[in-house]
């Protein structure tokens, strides 16, 4: 059901004080998923049954309130993530090509590639956000040698170069 | 808190900093984080504590100083001076003063007028008493101890506040019919759900002042009647919703905020819903569904919030800015702001300044402000070698301004005549690099992938639209298609059930009105004017 | 009960307080096209092909959302109001996957008939052609995504009249879809009932019953207002 963990218990125990100080009301569905998803990463079947439950709402209603938001993940996350920025400043500063490269470095490095709605540095554009580390005026040669160093850093010793 | 403490604490806070040799502010939001001003934050307090400084010259956090394309940014206290580009090798050099810096007199500077950003670059927005010492929390106290709710929406009234938001609702008439509602529940929200991409006005108020957001919110409690505030913040600012949390948790404490504030028997509590990533939850109907904690879909309306907003109860909703404005409304006067900016939309406007222009980052200046002064004077015009085309507003549900309209004034009323709009204040510049049909298609993908599903114009409407763009920047363009373009726009504007689908054509018909050509060569002479589009069968650049 | 009468279409009609212009025109046989709106559940107002214009205003209303007024001149049929249903009709057309000749409603369908009643007899969008799934998992009914038109008349009487809400909508936007419990195969679902309002209220061919062969589906969403009746005043056929 719920995916297995060495503090699997000390999670639910979070989880469960979360829904608790909201008073397991529906209302707060939305506080709960997002403390759901900081413990366990992402959310699974398991953890949506469990807290319809728990906050007494129809499953269909939990995964329908969470498939709406696009914050809310249903697989486990890539050990390494890319975030390019496609808010209109960094767009028409090339960001484009920007994301280009990046999904064109990720297919070598395991990396996640995904896009944003601006992370507030519009004036540094255009922007990527690797392992949560902003890159301002970024080029694509930059963020794909980050992207190299950071997995090489995480991944050491020899590996063969595709 | 009491009045009396208030005025001690005031009065302390500013005592201590006077004593100090000098106080030196290191930009702490988004813009300048991500130029390192965490490294340069710390290598300034080494460097007082290696030369044995500390209690004489003191490092501290602060708001957006707004040249963050320039970051980061530090400024001392003392000197009156702002560094730019510091690294952390410059810290002996800044606590010395022997950094070049930049005066008031920066151009950057000159043409703006700092009301709701004041204390950015001034207070530490992580300490309640660096607002106090600032006359912080003065208007709530005046708002609370000595006016009655109808004298505080007399003030907003009389100033001529109009929502920041984007439609420029008049603040005091929204206030004046929430407090009209004879219910005992009554909710006030603000909408700190800023989505436009390329907006971050909102988040930087919130980052390097959110005690001045939080004082607004209690004033209008008190205003309108209501005894909880909720704060919509984005998910995807976890910075923004870091200092909210410190920020309501101290002005708890100081019993500013809660119960019995100011010793009185006015209670008004404020709580932190955090979205999770959807723009359409800007719309006030959608935002009420989503801190209900459902899906963010828009509701029919009417009823409007203020008659039936959060489970039914009158609901006050206005944005971040509008907010961080009241505390100086009430403080200095309806007349003392009606005074500033344009008759008809008094007040200052924050811009986010963007894209292809020299100087980037926040602006704010009086509402009437020509586009021109702010993209040259104080953007220092685009970049060398290129010739400015046109300025994108309201973000999605915007327009742009052509060469020919730089003249315009930026306010609530001249910027819809000319087929735009204020928005919550993007402000992008774009010049001959930019393709203006592709900027469209960007837009319209935006709304398509953030429309809500529900009603059938917005959902395959945006599709369809999105296709022809796609097609048209493709060099596949069909003769037939800026009619059919047009004709979409129309159902969309006349059908779509909120404000997302009703503006989503609006980038589409702006560039249409004003850069028609380019559509014009895209789809009969396959070829895009600012060779930004790849044509179909040209070989890859 | 305060009774109004307004204009519609020419035509002198009385409308309940509260009721809506939908309601009025239905109960004067004035027949205004929709998809959504099903007399006894909520009205989402999401199809927006009950659109229709009041002498005044300059913005068009939703006939199943706004309520009928007293004095109210009403116009439910012009030509910029049928040519602006066409294209509503043929978005949804070119955005799921509706063939017609091999469909169970073929004949019954409201998207069909409102298609013909507007004389739409071609499609100016490019087809999306969605990849999209149909759930057979349950023992009687089958769920074809690819006849939906997310007019939710299933997933509110689901929710509203049996109580049950086992359905809902999932994701949002050009991927909203129809989900049962957690996305799981219909037929697997601990909440459904297996009534078959859901069914019986679907307009397309989306919902069907297992059992029937092309074009012999017929649908009635009239059932609803019986039961609110029966509820209401304890009235039973």
């Amino acid at each position: 059901m719920i995916p297995a963990s060495g503090n699997e218990d000390e999670r639910l125990k979070a989880l469960d004080a979360v829904m608790a100080g909201h008073h397991y009301s529906g209302h707060a569905l939305i506080e709960v998923l997002h403390a759901a998803q900081k413990e366990w990463g992402y959310l699974t079947s398991g953890l949506m049954r469990h807290i319809a439950r728990k906050l007494r709402l129809p499953p269909s209603r939990v995964l329908g309130v969470a498939t709406f938001y696009h914050l809310f993940r249903f697989t486990s996350p890539a050990p390494h993530e890319a975030v390019v920025c496609m808010g209109t400043a960094c767009y028409v500063q090339g960001a484009a090509n920007l994301l280009d490269s990046a999904r064109r470095a990720c297919a070598r490095n395991g990396w996640a590639v995904t896009t944003g709605r601006c992370v507030g540095s519009c004036g540094l554009a255009p922007v990527a956000v690797c392992d949560g580390a902003a890159m301002s005026r970024a080029t694509p040669a930059a963020l794909s040698a980050e992207m190299e160093r950071k997995y090489d850093a995480a991944n050491p010793g020899p590996r063969a170069r595709g | 808190m009491t009045p009396q403490i208030l005025a001690r604490a005031r009065e302390a806070e500013q005592d201590r900093q006077s004593r100090l040799r000098d106080r030196i502010l290191c930009c702490t939001v988004a813009g300048c984080l991500s130029s390192g001003a965490g490294a340069v934050r710390r290598s300034l307090e080494q460097e007082v504590e290696r030369q044995g400084l500390g209690g004489a010259v003191e490092i501290a956090g602060t708001g957006c100083m707004g040249l963050c394309g320039d970051g980061p940014l530090i400024r001392s206290s003392k000197r009156d001076l702002i560094y730019s580009k510091v690294a952390p090798g410059h810290a002996p050099a800044v606590i010395a003063g022997a950094h070049p810096a930049m005066t008031a007199d920066h151009p950057f500077y000159k043409g703006q007028r700092r009301l709701v950003l004041a204390n950015s670059g001034r207070a530490d927005p992580e300490r309640i008493r660096d607002y106090i010492a600032a006359g912080g929390y003065e208007a709530l106290l005046q708002a609370v101890t000595r006016m009655t709710p109808d004298e505080i929406i007399s003030v907003i009234r009389r100033s001529g506040l109009r929502g920041r938001g984007g439609a420029g609702y008049p603040a005091g008439l929204k206030w004046e019919l929430v407090a009209r509602q004879k219910s005992p529940v009554k909710y006030v929200v603000c909408n700190a759900d800023e989505g436009d991409p390329g907006a971050f006005m909102n988040r930087s108020v919130l980052e390097g002042d959110p005690h001045r957001v939080l004082e607004g919110m209690v004033i209008a409690g008190r205003a309108v009647g209501a005894q909880q505030g909720f704060i919509y913040a984005r998910g995807e600012s976890p910075l923004a919703i870091e200092r909210l949390q410190t920020a309501i948790g101290q002005a708890r404490n100081e019993r500013l905020c809660g119960e019995r504030i100011f010793d009185t028997s006015f209670n008004f509590r404020i709580d932190l819903r955090i979205g999770a990533g959807a723009y359409v939850c800007g719309e006030e109907t959608a935002l009420i569904a989503s801190i209900e904690g459902g899906r963010g879909q828009p509701r029919p309306r009417p009823p409007y919030p203020p008659e039936s907003g959060l489970w039914g109860a009158p609901t006050l909703i206005n944005n971040v800015e509008t907010f961080a404005n009241v505390p100086a409304i009430v403080a200095n006067g309806a007349e003392w702001f009606s005074k500033i900016g344009a008759p008809a939309s008094p007040g200052t406007k924050i811009f986010a300044l963007a894209g292809r222009v020299a100087r980037t980052g926040l602006v704010e200046v009086p509402v009437g402000t020509s586009l021109q002064t702010i993209i040259e004077d104080i953007g220092g015009g685009v970049p060398e070698g290129y010739e400015f085309k046109a300025a994108q507003t309201g973000g999605p549900a915007g327009g742009c301004i052509p060469a020919s309209a730089l003249g315009v004034p930026m306010d609530y009323d001249s910027l819809p005549a000319i087929g735009t709009m204020m928005g919550s204040g993007g402000l992008i510049v774009m010049d001959s690099s930019t393709c203006m049909v592709d900027i469209a298609r960007f837009f319209m993908e935006f709304c398509m992938e953030e429309s809500c599903g529900k009603c059938v114009p917005c959902r395959a409407g945006t599709v369809q639209m999105h296709s022809i763009l796609e097609r048209i920047t493709r060099g596949e363009g069909d003769p037939r298609d800026i009619a059919r373009l047009m004709e979409l726009a129309d159902l969309l504007q006349n059908t779509s059930a909120c404000g997302l689908g009703i503006a989503a054509p609006n980038p589409v018909i702006s560039t249409l009105r004003y850069f028609r050509e380019e559509y014009e060569s895209h789809i009969h002479a396959r070829r895009c004017p600012a060779a930004r589009c790849r044509m179909h069968g040209e070989a890859a650049a | 009960m305060s009774v109004h009468t307004l204009e519609i279409d020419g035509r002198m009609v009385t409308a309940l307080e509260g009721e809506t212009i939908l309601a009025a025109a239905e109960d004067a046989g004035i027949f205004i096209p929709k998809l959504c709106a099903v007399e006894g559940l909520s009205a989402p107002g999401a199809c927006r092909l009950c659109m229709v214009e009041i002498a005044g205003q300059n913005k068009l209303r939703a006939a199943c959302l706004t309520r009928a007024a007293e004095g109210m001149v009403v116009r439910t049929e012009t030509s910029a109001l049928r040519e602006q249903r066409k294209l509503l009709v043929e978005l949804l057309l070119a955005e799921g996957n509706h063939v017609c000749s091999v469909c169970v409603v073929n004949g019954y369908c409201e998207l069909q008939s409102l298609a013909a009643a507007l004389d739409v007899d071609h499609v100016r969008f490019t087809p999306r052609y969605p990849a999209r799934t149909i759930d057979l998992s349950h023992e009687r009914f089958g769920l074809d995504h690819n006849r939906c038109i997310l007019c939710t008349r299933c997933v509110r009487a689901c929710d509203e009249i049996e109580g049950a809400h086992t359905l809902d909508v999932a994701g949002r936007g050009r991927t909203a879809r129809i989900i049962t419990d957690l996305a799981e195969p219909w037929g697997h679902s601990e909440s459904c009932t297996g009534c078959g309002k859901c069914v019986r209220t679907c307009p397309t061919g989306a919902l069907f019953l297992k059992n029937k062969p092309a074009a012999e589906m017929k649908k009635d969403s009239g059932f609803i207002r019986q039961i609110i009746a029966a509820r209401r005043e304890k009235i039973w056929i």
